[in-house]
């Protein structure tokens, strides 16, 4: 009768444990997504300062009506120092200098921006929002404990009190940050945006999926449909197998001694960089498209051939249409796959500092995980908001392809 | 670079109206053998593949003929110079002419990149001539075989299958890609350093190599004990077993419970959530590891008195081990699934308890396959670059205690190889040799785990 009981509790044990392991295994989900998204999302907008700038003429150095080449001509800097002087001219010469640090240190090619989006801001009294330094930034946002010892924190107390001046008139405000879209990767954390790597990443996916779509599909068709089980058959059978299992690094080797140092491709380009992501990707795809053709059944090739198609109208008119949603598929999670992959960049030399929007695929870029990676690396505290928002992208575009992935199975795959 | 391809395709496209539309034409007095269309597409594969062909070549061959015209062009400037010198030269011109400049040109520089520039201009040209030529050629060819006898769809079909053959090839020249640059680059390595102090050597100091750089000679006695991999290789082991601690259990004990105690909806939303787990990018992993786990593991350490490493193998190896679970979970879940209904029935009707159902029967018998996942798990462990990258230490450090730094493999092969790459150092040449071994390690393990599951299923099936 004990025994029983022994052997009954040790069965609940048991259930424990994997109802511990699951749960566990969630919790790490949850903890995961949670942490990124909530250190993140913040990287979206960004703090900036209300400020009255008075556009002097004068100090412009500027005719009426001027053009837009001479506004760009223009140098700002005395004009914000004026306005400096001007909206703080109860503080001392050495104090307007630390409140200047609360704004983004490029605060003169931003008013610049305003008088050339605007031209008849010229001899007005405007207020318009600035930047504010990364630093008040990671303050305002709460990522930063502003109450430790103030040689520990490069926000001295007088910077401090002047932000605190600024909540209570109201001048503090939160905005979306359009620049993180639009711009490339830059020194300062204010600036920098992941337009750049996403371009990057654009070219190499798009490079990689011309390279091996096509050729994955005309090696599962031959391996299929027309191959005879030989030496040369097993060979190529191992060898996709074996791809698949490779590490990534490996394949970033490759790149690096065969496509850059032997065949001279260029350096850091997504060209290179599709062509190492498309070796990786070609043996899933294979897998998933021949195990399409093969669920395609045998009587739709019949069918085909009684009605006196040749072999190949067989496989490329019947059956390579009908293992096309499965291959999709299959495509969609290789090229997944291949968007997060970083080593093999990390190898081709994709981690470059791009500031540029690479246009074309020979031009020098990094793709979205290698500028996660380089910004990871950055000792600036705003750079890992920036990260963390670079991740929240990146998740949300795998989820995204995910989903189109299901639903594409769910929409098109045929049982037979 | 690709807009002679767009041109060739355009040639193609017009190559095969032209010739569809003569077919056509024929076929309204006389019977053709194949299908006017095949007649088209005839001139398009005839026009096409030669011309391609012909593009790659002049592609690739292009750098060293211009590097051949410049010697000739600038033959006495550069005959002063030495090889590492001309490269140098070559470079720096090449970049001038691409409108990088540093604004320390020579005038003999400034006057090559007008060179290449001009050359550049008369070979695309020259491309674009080549490739018209060849495509009038091959169209001609193609125009005179649109005749009522001529069977076009057969010699279509067998150039198609020609190709999707050469297609299936290139799987066998990658890896021979990967093989033949690895061991080329290992052997020039090891011209620098012998190989047993490479695999036997117990110190992992590479910064020693740069050392001898700067005094241009090269002694093999400080290289002897600078490239020993076994330090890594302990790096490398801690870690994937760190890892292997946290993803067996549990992703063991997670794929039993859903394949044999779940109900079905816990299980519908268990399974693809734990594979999100497998979908999320190694560098997210990476920092996740770094900025996140790491500090946690060293404040818990600080408050338990132990003094813990912020490069811990720990940190690296438990966010390791959140990423292989699904990988285990649903390969073990496969092989569990696999075992046949009847062993189960068999066990319940001699009164055993679903746990020791589990434990006494189905373990045992999926035992093979559940190894299998393991291999695979442990090879992804090791060959996993960016966790250890971004959360492990740069130094080597032969040690079993987690708390401590320490470095892999992987790790190793990015640091020598990013930032400025000669390869003309054994610093840099190391990565080839490491990724040598990495390639064979996994190898081995993948090896062994598909034909112990390859065996296992032959009893079943």
């Amino acid at each position: 009768m004990t025994n029983l009981i022994k052997r009954k509790k040790a069965e609940r044990r048991f259930q424990l444990y994997g109802i511990f392991a699951v749960s566990l295994s969630l919790l790490f989900v949850l903890t995961l997504i949670v942490n990124i998204f909530s250190s993140g999302i913040g990287g979206f907008y960004k703090t900036s300062f209300l400020m009255e700038i008075h556009f002097d003429q004068k100090l412009l150095k500027l005719e009426d009506n001027p053009s837009s080449e001479q506004i760009e001509d223009a140098s700002f800097r005395k004009l914000i120092s004026y306005n400096f002087k001007e909206n703080f001219s109860q503080y001392s010469k050495d104090e307007i200098k630390q409140i200047k640090k609360l704004f983004y240190r490029k605060i003169d090619k931003e008013t610049q921006s305003y008088l050339l989006k605007n031209p008849q801001y010229l001899n007005q009294k405007v207020e318009l929002l600035f930047t504010a330094s990364t630093d008040i930034d990671q303050i305002h946002k709460g990522n930063f404990n502003r109450n430790i010892p103030e040689k520990q924190r490069s926000i001295n107390n007088f910077q401090l009190g002047i932000y605190d001046q600024f909540i209570e008139t109201g001048k503090v405000k939160k905005v979306f940050n359009k620049r993180y879209f639009t711009s490339g990767d830059s020194r300062d954390p204010e600036s920098a945006g992941v337009a750049s790597s996403v371009m990057g990443s654009v070219f190499t996916i798009l490079i990689c999926f011309l390279l091996s779509f096509p050729i994955a599909i005309f090696a599962s068709i031959y391996l299929e449909e027309f191959a005879k089980s030989g030496k040369v058959t097993d060979l190529i059978e191992i060898n996709i197998n074996n791809l698949a299992a490779v590490p990534s690094i490996i394949f970033g080797l490759l790149g690096l001694g065969i496509l850059l140092n032997f065949f001279g491709l260029p350096r850091s380009t997504s060209l290179v960089g599709g062509m190492v992501l498309s070796f990786m990707t070609l043996p899933t795809i294979i897998v998933a498209c021949r195990s399409s053709l093969r669920a395609v059944p045998p009587s739709i090739r019949e069918g085909a051939l009684a009605l006196g198609a040749t072999k190949n109208q067989v496989v490329f008119h019947h059956v390579l249409p009908l293992a096309m949603p499965g291959t999709l598929t299959g495509t969609i999670i290789g090229l997944a796959r291949a968007v997060g992959e970083t080593a093999p960049l990390l190898m081709i030399g994709m981690v470059a500092f791009i500031m540029n929007v690479p246009s074309t695929p020979l031009e020098p870029a990094v793709g979205m995980p290698a500028q996660i990676y380089l910004w990871s690396e950055s000792a600036e505290r705003g750079f890992i908001e920036k990260t963390s928002s670079a991740i929240i992208l990146l998740l949300i575009f795998l989820i995204v392809v995910n989903f189109v992935s299901v639903y594409f199975r769910k929409k098109y795959e045929k049982k037979w | 670079m690709f807009y002679p391809v767009l041109f060739l395709l355009l040639l193609s496209v017009v190559g095969f109206y032209l010739n569809k539309n003569k077919s056509v034409y024929l076929s309204k007095n006389q019977k053709l053998a194949s299908l006017p269309a095949y007649y088209g597409y005839l001139a398009f594969l005839y026009i096409f593949v030669p011309a391609i062909i012909i593009w790659l070549g002049l592609l690739i061959g292009k750098s060293f003929i211009l590097q051949n015209y410049l010697i000739l062009t600038l033959g006495d400037s550069l005959s002063v110079m030495n090889s590492d010198e001309i490269n140098l030269f070559m470079s720096k011109v090449k970049n001038l002419s691409l409108g990088i400049s540093f604004g320390n040109e020579t005038d003999l520089e400034k006057f090559a990149a007008e060179k290449i520039i001009s050359f550049d201009k008369i070979f695309s040209l020259l491309t674009y001539l080549v490739l018209t030529l060849s495509s009038i050629l091959a169209f001609l060819i193609a125009r005179k075989k649109v005749i009522p006898n001529f069977k076009s769809q057969r010699t279509v079909e067998k150039i198609v299958n020609r190709f999707i053959q050469i297609c299936s090839l290139i799987a066998i020249l990658i890896t021979l890609g990967i093989f033949l640059s690895l061991v080329f680059e290992t052997l020039n390595f090891f011209s620098y350093v012998n190989p047993l102090h490479f695999l036997f050597g117990l110190n992992w100091s590479p910064n020693k190599a740069f050392v001898i750089d700067s005094a241009e000679t090269i002694d093999k006695d400080i290289l002897r004990d600078a490239f020993g991999i076994i330090p890594l290789l302990g790096g490398t082991l801690l870690i994937a077993f760190l890892a292997m601690i946290v993803a067996i259990p549990l992703g063991l004990m997670s794929a039993i419970y859903l394949a044999e105690y779940a109900p079905k909806k816990i299980r519908d939303f268990s399974k693809p959530v734990i594979e999100i787990l497998a979908g999320i990018p190694t560098v997210v992993y990476g920092f996740f590891a770094a900025l996140v786990v790491a500090p946690k593991i060293v404040m818990l350490g600080k408050s338990m008195g132990f003094e813990v490493s912020s490069e811990s193998a720990l940190a690296a190896g438990l966010v390791m081990g959140v990423m292989i679970i699904p990988f285990v979970s649903s390969l073990s879940d496969d092989v569990i699934n696999a075992v046949p209904q009847s062993l189960r029935d068999g066990s319940y009707a001699l009164g055993a308890t679903k746990s020791e159902t589990i434990i006494k029967v189905i373990l045992p018998s999926a035992l093979p396959g559940i190894i299998g996942s393991f291999l695979l798990a442990i090879s992804r462990a090791i060959g996993e670059t960016m966790i250890v990258v971004m959360a492990a230490s740069l130094q080597a450090n032969l040690t079993i205690n987690p708390l401590e730094p320490a470095t892999t493999i992987t790790t190793q092969i990015v640091t020598a190889l990013t930032g400025d790459t000669e390869f003309d150092n054994p610093k840099t040449l190391v990565a080839f040799a490491l990724g040598l071994t990495l390639f064979f390690i996994t190898l081995f393990l993948n090896y062994f785990a598909l034909k112990i599951v390859k065996k296992y299923r032959e009893i079943y099936d």
